[in-house]
């Protein structure tokens, strides 16, 4: 692990006031991303506009999920943790037959082909999460807040 | 072989029992013949091994062995040796594990050690007698089977420059072939000089190659072709004269001969090349595609023609297809929904009788 913090000062945002909408998976699948903790900062991911509503597309007739989210800052080595606690999260709430694809924004990563690659590499990712010290930085973002 | 008509992937038997994704089967050489009952090996993230024998009296195959306890992670891969006698399973736990069927059951008769973390598959050579490993480490192995269950490194091959996701002996010659996160396959031919195991030839974008990890490579049964899958969503055709290749010059390179694209769409995992000529694909769309040479376009160099294309063949990603090498048409098929299917292929009745 770095012994600094990777970015010290991250924009904060405040937590959105919620509309309520029509139930459907796009929502849901919102709301369980609402719990994440940043892997280096006591926010969610949300208040650090790390995703936001619009970084989740659902295509619920091909099955589909995209989950496209935007690292604080473009060198970021936690890009690979937020995306793993993505990953994992989607795990236990969508449709076990649903596509789960996800990406750094466009631009938003200097690495952002490989940081793709890495997250849609499902033996990259299934070896990342029997690591334990992986995990349990995986753990500590999911389920922190509990 | 011709295969003219309509065909169907008829399930004739799902698996259950595995807790987690089932990533590769390896049916055992010599078994489901003369009396013989046929066995499947089965490796999954549940990080156990399990053995199904088909009952001779029912035809159905059941759980006969679980093999736990040992690998401590996923188990990746798994691979029998020629005989049958040895059944080799690579690890994320970094260790590759041979199991002996001795007096009904299965025991861990040797632990290779030595790659650095996890090793992603595992392959026995034509003869049995040399084992090649690979994994995130980048690196590929080669092994020696020495009496008494006992393994020597005899190489460590350096090259790729990404993990290493499978290793696949050619079926008849000692030449290796690797395929990677990289994107390239590389052949791996011993030097007759000095014992030394070297890269002879690398299949890239440059020649015409894959343009995203390569996933899986098979080989017909004459040995003289390749086909290998990628997350570039395609498959690929490599051809090579194996008169010279068997003449032992070793100037016998790997040409790109065809590409079959605009079929999958999402990641092809696993690719098998049945001795009468089927290729299926297993891919992350959950289903299970057959292809056949196109005899029609010799002129310009082998076509590939899709014989059909099995929807929904599992609820989830295909990770592996295995043609049965001793019965025709038998396929089984591995899935991140944990189970594992029978499949047989059939001609459609209303059609002409097919060679098959």
């Amino acid at each position: 692990m770095t012994l600094g913090l990777i970015n010290a000062n991250p924009v904060v945002h405040a937590k959105k006031e919620r509309v309520t909408r029509t139930e459907d998976l796009h929502n849901d699948v919102f709301k369980v991303f609402l719990d994440i903790r940043d892997p280096e900062h006591p926010y969610s991911l949300e208040q650090l506009s790390v995703l936001s509503e619009e970084s989740i597309t659902v295509d619920e007739k091909l099955g589909r999920i995209l989950i496209t989210f935007t690292p604080t800052i473009q060198h970021c080595s936690m890009a690979t943790v937020i995306g793993l606690c993505l990953r994992e999260k989607m795990k236990d709430y969508v449709p076990p037959h649903f596509k789960v694809d996800i990406k750094v924004a466009p631009g938003s990563h200097a690495d952002e082909e490989s940081v793709n690659k890495q997250l849609n590499d499902k033996e990259r990712v299934a070896a990342a999460l029997e690591n334990p010290n992986l995990r349990q930085l995986v753990d500590e973002c999911l389920y922190s807040n509990k | 072989m011709n295969f003219a008509g309509d065909f169907d992937l008829k399930e004739k038997q799902i698996l259950e029992g595995h807790t987690d994704r089932v990533w590769n089967l390896a049916w055992k050489p010599a078994s489901g013949v003369d009396g013989i009952p046929a066995v499947l090996a089965s490796c999954s993230g549940d990080k156990t091994v399990r053995i199904w024998e088909q009952s001779p009296a029912t035809g159905s195959f059941q759980c006969k062995a679980v093999l736990d306890e040992t690998h401590t992670r996923t188990v990746r891969s798994c691979a029998w040796s020629p005989s049958g006698k040895l059944l080799a399973t690579a690890s994320f736990d970094a260790t590759t594990a041979i199991w002996e069927h001795v007096g009904g059951d299965y025991e861990c008769v040797s632990t290779l050690e030595g790659h650095e973390n996890e090793v992603k598959s595992v392959s026995w050579n034509a003869s049995g007698s040399l084992l090649a490993t690979c994994g995130r480490d980048k690196s590929v192995w080669i092994w020696e089977v020495l009496p008494g269950n006992e393994f020597d490194c005899v190489s460590v091959l350096q090259g790729h420059t990404q993990d290493v996701k499978m290793v696949q002996w050619h079926p008849s010659m000692d030449i290796l072939f690797s395929c990677s996160y990289d994107n390239s396959i590389k052949i791996w031919a011993e030097d007759g000089d000095n014992d030394d195991w070297h890269c002879v030839q690398t299949l890239d974008e440059s020649n015409s190659g894959h343009t995203s990890s390569v996933w899986a490579l098979s080989f017909n049964s004459d040995g003289d072709k390749m086909v290998t899958c990628s997350d570039d969503l395609t498959l690929k055709i490599w051809g090579a004269d194996i008169m010279n290749m068997q003449s032992g010059d070793g100037n016998a390179p790997w040409l790109h001969l065809c590409t079959l694209s605009g079929y999958h769409d999402r990641t092809i995992f696993s690719v098998h090349w049945s001795r009468d000529g089927i290729i299926a694909s297993g891919a992350a769309d959950d289903a299970i595609r057959l292809f056949v040479e196109n005899k029609d376009g010799l002129v310009d160099g082998p076509t590939y023609q899709l014989l059909l294309k099995k929807d929904k063949a599992h609820n989830m990603d295909v990770n592996s297809v295995k043609w049965s090498s001793m019965e025709n048409g038998r396929l089984a098929s591995a899935s991140d929904d944990g189970t594992i299917k029978i499949w047989e292929l059939v001609s459609l009745p209303g059609h002409d009788k097919l060679p098959l």
